[in-house]
């Protein structure tokens, strides 16, 4: 099953100005046959304008192991958060 | 001119009913989940497009069936859909091949219906027109994969477009009720497809590296009501909850 029908990654853009977003993947024997069941898996509720599909195996992914490494520096770094600034009550909500 | 045209709207009908309750067969049953949804899809195009030729039926006829009455309360003589759609799912390619066929010629038909006199077909038929069109792109892209496949998957295809074959000819029949609507501006006259539909199938098939059939002859009488021994299969089951609790809602 997997050999002649690889796993796909779905990406859907909902509507125009909006990106895509990751919707789930699905198995397809190739590109055309991908594009055509994402479209009936994932948008048989008009969710969507426009339908990405990558091969899952092309994705690089970021290793789990990693992740201390990747991300754990950044905890610390709450100066990178723009809530050190006054708001104007005029402003409102942001 | 209100008969003919009852029973011109009820042909359409009966054929997206019985050949989307031949998809819904899949439900659960197809090759993997995505083809699952694909043929349900498809399935419930038909149905919604059945739906509606269905009460405008009721409404031409003028006698208060309404499009229940009309889809599950008629015998199987009084069906008046074309062979094609009823014959079985013997396997997936049977399926594909059926759809295809079919498909390939509503495609121009809706096209060619949006030009109608008649405003609820026309408005019928621009709905359909882009749900047909996907459908036969679904279904050739499976014609292509299927024939130019495993030596299996060639086979079953190349069988099952040959079998079905010779049910094709009479999606182009023209009968007196066919030839009133085409001289009203309400109807479609379906010989005018045929060259468009050869060129289709014969594209599609060629991708696929398979030879187009030539049919001996035409299997027809399903515009008359005379079936393949499959309808009244299809028809116990379709038909089984409103024969056995009559009015049941739900």
């Amino acid at each position: 099953m997997t050999e002649t029908t690889p796993l796909w990654e779905v990406f859907i853009r909902a509507r125009n100005g909006l990106n895509h977003k990751h919707a789930g993947s699905l198995h397809a024997a190739d590109a055309e046959l991908a594009l055509q069941a994402a479209r009936d898996v994932y948008t048989r509720r008009g969710e969507g304008q426009s339908i990405w599909v990558v091969r899952s195996s092309d994705i690089v992914a970021s290793d789990p192991q990693d992740k201390d490494m990747m991300f754990e520096p950044t905890a610390t770094k709450i100066y990178r958060h723009p809530t050190f600034y006054e708001i104007p009550d005029e402003v409102g909500n942001m | 001119m209100s008969d003919d045209l009852f029973r011109y709207v009820l042909r359409l009908a009966d054929d997206h009913l019985i050949l989307g309750q031949r998809l819904g067969e899949w439900c659960g049953k197809a090759p993997s989940l995505e083809e699952d949804l694909a043929l349900a899809n498809i399935g419930l195009d038909c149905l919604g497009q059945a739906r509606a030729l269905y009460a405008y039926a009721g409404k031409i006829e003028g006698k208060g069936r309404d499009e229940d009455d009309l889809a599950f309360l008629r015998p199987e003589r009084e069906y008046c859909n074309a062979l094609l759609v009823e014959q079985p799912n013997r396997d997936f390619a049977w399926a594909i091949a059926r759809q295809f066929y079919f498909s390939a010629f509503m495609l121009p038909f809706w096209r060619a219906m949006a030009k109608s006199t008649d405003d609820d077909l026309r408005a019928i038929a621009a709905k359909a027109e882009k749900e047909v069109a996907y459908h036969l792109r679904h279904s050739a892209e499976w014609v292509i994969r299927l024939g130019d496949g495993t030596e299996e998957s060639r086979r079953r295809m190349i069988e099952a477009l040959e079998e079905l074959f010779i049910y094709t000819g009479e999606l182009f029949e023209m009968d007196a009720v066919a030839h009133a609507m085409v001289s009203e501006g309400v109807g479609v006259e379906a010989t005018d497809l045929r060259d468009e539909w050869r060129r289709t199938v014969d594209g599609v098939l060629a991708e696929a590296h398979l030879t187009a059939p030539e049919a001996a002859y035409d299997q027809s009488g399903g515009r008359e009501g005379r079936h393949t021994e499959h309808l009244g299969h299809l028809l116990s089951e379709l038909q089984y909850m409103q024969r056995a609790y009559p009015g049941l809602e739900w």
